[in-house]
């Protein structure tokens, strides 16, 4: 163990110790009175780092003794996590306190989570792999249950806990299996086992793995928890879980894939279209029948799952390239919608039975403007930016010979675009009734402004996304 | 500056659509006018830097001109420009645009809103037609569908809602078919440019699928791609159910353009990509598109003589001419595809007169039950002048431009299948049965209808927002030369090169 070790861990472990000392200041101090400053001041340090590992970050090196990796792939998915960590955050706060659901607790586990993000795409060991997951996973079962006094935030908790302890079971299975027939936990050295073919064993160790991380990720048929667990968790925490958790598990799945099973693509590829079918479809059928918009976002996020599963699934570098940028967009575009989701209440309390929303063009016409280009962007319309997401992963499925793929996600964005309009036919066609109120906090207000913004303005270039995306692909996939 | 001209009139209507929706507030009076005369400014400056490239046009040049091209994301590239084949429906969206625009200056709910939509909505209609890249034609393509969908949603009828979920999601399956076929297109050719797609040989070896033999291979497949797409916004039998649904439930300004330029982006895509790009594919498929067509004309004909909504009635009769036109494409021959695209313009002020006419009986009865009306010539004799000059002009009266599109292209089909030219032309007689019959309805016997004793007759507005369409359609009933002499090189090019792409007829057999 080297300085050079240390260095690279570095965001890790500053934001490691910057979590136990704000415990305990929050601890020894005001407790809850200090909550508010501590999101502010979480949410500044996310962004900190993702300027410092975005832009002071290069090259490739595996410290550690082959633990833990630094590459490009890695700092575009953490620079991906923080910044969308840290708008939730930020829009999260005003939320929080009206309704005195604002605990220290809340960013203190929110960065425990990051920090396992970060390690789950750093990870270069199945060893690493789980301990980051867990270390999000189990950050994350609180922050479900946060609303104490509710049982159905309570019950969220558990049911993300029991159910996430059983992917985590499957996942660490499939560890020791692949462990028992490699030899090692390291990608690297799985990687030279697989190169002269795949024994039955490791197969077996990998479809487990891949059941097990299909749960982080909400991929159907492993999405049972979804649903319920977006419905019960305040909104703040719904959101949260719509991000970065699922940046982080899909850049896992790449990894595990790309870095340990790289070069097999036939072993692992049907895996991968099949979840990604389902979910596309599943997604886009179930989230019809859906009133509460956080249940139906739900749907949405299985679907996008989905899709950008269809980019892992062709195994090629211009497919992964696919996937990160369709990961980018996706919380992006979650962010604002979220932005507007937790504004929607009636007498100060949240809302969110979708025919809520009745009329509301006529009363906020640039709001509700906004919501419906992020709803079309959702549904992948051009010319917004999540237009450019989809033709990115339906190019990757047809430039891999995966016509069908790409035709399968085709018809299911068709299926996925009526729930969204739904929303759209709510909002400026509903029948007269009073709509709900928006209590906006001004950071709320430039979340939902700026996403919907760059849905439309992205089209001119990406804001540069393209190369970075690339880059970092090329890194990944050799 | 002559190359970003086409850029220009494509977003000089998002720019005002920009102010109106930024910086417009209030919705006093006032305020309505203003983006009333805001939007009529625009579409009108469009339509006049529009006849400046038209008159710049060289005719007898069958390539691109005014190309624009810059760099863009994905390796694709934003590109622009027209050629013969196109320039007469950019002529056609901005002529009628400023006229649509008038003819909505009754509507008093959300005007800011509608104004925007129709701005946007031309843009995108102009960025169909000049675009000369894949995506960004499938961009423009694709966007139209957002306003339309506002449009009938919000200012529609009764049943808008099913109407405009219908015409979103019929047309959004279309198309993402196409846009998976455009991915592969991309991969065959490396390049997304329709110029170089243009001269890209697509291959046409017949290869097994699932068991099938396809004949014709990946053109084949290609052309199916953009045939359910086109086909459905074209739109042909039997996919055309969404059409009636959303003429009657949109708003009149809403209905002209739907019927009086959307519809024509489905004959447009044939001719840009169906044709010239899978010349064997259109060739396998070509016979089946025929039958299609002169199933339509018949079948929908007879729909139409049943009808008791106006609205409706004009939108099977739609359905009905827009056969002529697919059937002229696909006899790929001179006559057949200048009378395909003749048909197009032509049915472009025709229709959209129509609808504008049941547009002035709607806005006073607020009706369009045909039983609701009878003996208007008593009370609305210009209106009875109005109507009649546009039921002949539907039924194809030698003398209006609706004579000229039928004749073209029956010629043009006799050459290649006199049975289809002979099913085809019986669906004349069918329109003139049912486009007489609901004149004599609404028009003609006496006056009876309690509500109608007071109805007045047109006003200046609404016969200035007429003027127009009606001199169209004489010029170029009279002068037909104007049109096909401005698109003739480019569909004999587009007619030669056609054949000469397709391999002798032994070779495709053998395969």
């Amino acid at each position: 163990m080297t300085s050079a070790d240390f260095q690279t861990l570095l965001p890790e472990i500053l934001l490691s110790g910057y979590a136990m000392a704000a415990l305990l200041v929050a601890v020894y101090s005001t407790k809850d009175k200090l909550a508010p400053t501590l999101v502010w001041a979480t949410a500044g340090l996310f962004v900190a780092l993702a300027l410092y590992i975005g832009v002071g970050g290069s090259g490739e090196r595996t410290v550690f003794n082959g633990l833990f990796t630094d590459d490009p792939f890695a700092r575009f998915a953490k620079v991906t996590i923080l910044l969308s960590a840290a708008a939730v955050l930020v829009m999260s706060q005003e939320y929080m306190s009206r309704r005195d659901l604002l605990r220290f607790e809340y960013p203190v586990l929110v960065t425990l989570a990051v920090v396992g993000m970060m390690v789950m795409v750093s990870a270069a060991d199945l060893i690493t792999l789980y301990m980051g997951l867990e270390l999000q996973s189990l950050s994350l079962y609180v922050v479900a249950a946060m609303r104490r006094d509710s049982a159905k935030s309570s019950e969220a908790g558990l049911k993300y806990f029991v159910l996430g302890a059983l992917s985590s079971g499957l996942l660490l299975y499939g560890a020791s299996l692949t462990y028992g027939y490699a030899g090692t936990t390291q990608f690297a050295g799985i990687l030279s086992t697989v190169q002269d073919g795949v024994p039955l064993g490791l197969l077996l160790g990998l479809v487990f793995m891949l059941a097990g991380l299909a749960f982080k990720v909400s991929a159907a048929p492993f999405h049972m928890w979804t649903p319920d667990v977006y419905e019960g968790s305040p909104t703040p925490v719904t959101a949260f879980f719509a991000t970065a958790p699922k940046v982080a598990a899909m850049a896992l799945i790449a990894r595990l894939v790309q870095d340990a099973f790289g070069g097999v693509q036939d072993q692992w590829g049907q895996v991968l279209a099949a979840l990604a079918v389902v979910s596309m479809f599943l997604g886009s059928v179930a989230a019809i029948g859906q009133r509460d918009i956080k249940r139906l976002m739900a749907y949405s996020s299985i679907a996008h799952m989905g899709y950008a599963l269809i980019g892992l699934a062709v195994g090629t570098a211009y497919g992964v390239q696919a996937t990160l940028i369709y990961m980018a967009i996706y919380v992006t575009m979650n962010v604002g919608t979220f932005a507007f989701i937790l504004s929607m209440e009636r007498d100060g309390r949240p809302v969110s039975d979708i025919a809520g929303l009745n009329q509301f063009a006529k009363k906020e016409p640039l709001k509700a403007l906004a919501m419906l280009v992020l709803l079309f962007s959702l549904a992948g319309v051009p010319p917004m930016v999540g237009f450019f997401g989809k033709f990115y992963v339906l190019k990757a499925a047809v430039d891999a010979g995966m016509v069908w793929l790409a035709v399968a996600g085709a018809v299911a964005s068709v299926i996925g675009a009526f729930y969204y309009l739904r929303i759209v036919f709510y909002m400026y066609f509903g029948a007269e009734q009073e709509p709900v109120d928006s209590r906006m906090a001004p950071v709320q207000l430039v979340m939902l402004m700026g996403v919907a913004a760059m849905m439309i303005l992205g089209l001119v270039n990406l804001f540069g996304l393209e190369p970075i995306a690339a880059a970092a692909a090329e890194a990944l996939v050799r | 500056m002559e190359n970003q001209l086409l850029s220009i009139i494509t977003f000089l209507p998002l720019v005002a659509a920009s102010i109106l929706a930024l910086f417009m507030r209030g919705d006093d009076a006032a305020a309505r006018a203003g983006a009333k005369w805001l939007a009529l400014f625009t579409t009108g400056a469009t339509f006049v830097i529009s006849l400046f490239i038209l008159f710049r046009f060289d005719p007898s040049n069958t390539g691109f001109q005014f190309v624009e091209e810059r760099g863009w994301i994905l390796g694709l590239s934003y590109k622009m420009g027209v050629d013969g084949i196109s320039i007469l429906f950019v002529m056609l969206t901005t002529f009628l645009m400023p006229i649509t625009i008038y003819s909505c200056w009754g509507v008093e709910t959300r005007v800011k809103e509608y104004m925007i939509a129709f701005l946007v909505l031309e843009t995108l209609m102009l960025g169909v037609f000049c675009a000369l890249d894949l995506v960004l034609f499938y961009l423009f393509f694709e966007a139209g569908l957002i306003p339309m969908f506002l449009i009938i949603g919000i200012w529609g009828g009764k049943d808008r809602i099913y109407a405009a979920f219908k015409f979103f999601l019929y047309t959004f399956l279309g198309s993402v078919l196409m846009l998976v076929a455009m991915i592969a297109m991309y991969m065959d050719a490396q390049t997304t440019d329709i110029v170089k797609l243009l001269t890209h040989d697509f291959g046409h070896e017949t290869f097994g699928l699932l068991g099938i033999q396809v004949v014709g291979g990946l053109q084949t497949m290609l052309f199916l791609a953009f045939f359910a797409s086109f086909a459905v916004k074209m739109p042909m039998w039997p996919v055309h159910t969404w059409l009636p649904d959303a003429h009657v439930q949109a708003p009149t300004a809403g209905s002209v353009v739907l019927a009086a330029i959307l519809l024509k982006m489905g004959g447009y895509g044939f001719l840009r990509f169906s044709l010239p790009m899978f010349p064997v594919g259109a060739d396998v498929m070509g016979p089946l598109v025929l039958w299609m067509s002169a199933i339509a004309i018949v079948y929908t004909s007879l729909v139409a003589l049943a009808q008791t909504d106006m609205k409706k009635l004009i939108a099977y009769s739609s359905v009905a001419h827009m056969g002529y036109v697919t059937m002229g494409i696909f006899a790929v021959n001179q006559q057949g595809v200048d009378g395909a695209i003749f048909q197009m313009i032509s049915h472009g002020f025709i229709s959209g007169a129509l609808f504008l006419a049941v547009g002035v009986i709607y806005d006073r009865m607020h009706t369009r039950e045909i039983d609701a009306y009878g003996g208007l010539v008593n009370r609305m004799p210009t209106y009875a002048l109005v109507f009649m000059f546009f039921t002949m002009a539907n039924v194809g009266l030698p003398g209006t431009s609706g004579f000229v599109g039928e004749f073209l292209t029956l010629a043009g089909i006799f050459q290649v299948n006199t049975w289809v030219a002979a099913v085809a032309t019986s669906g004349v007689i069918l329109s003139a049965a049912y486009a007489l019959w609901l004149y004599r309805r609404v028009v003609f016997g006496d006056l009876v209808k309690e509500g109608l004793r007071s109805i007045t007759d047109m006003d200046r507005r609404e016969k200035l927002i007429f003027a127009p369409l009606i001199a169209m359609t004489l010029i170029l009933g009279i002068y037909p030369s104007l049109v096909i002499d401005v698109i003739g090189p480019s569909v004999a090019a587009l007619v030669s090169d056609y054949h000469a792409a397709l391999p002798p007829v032994a070779e495709l057999a053998t395969h």
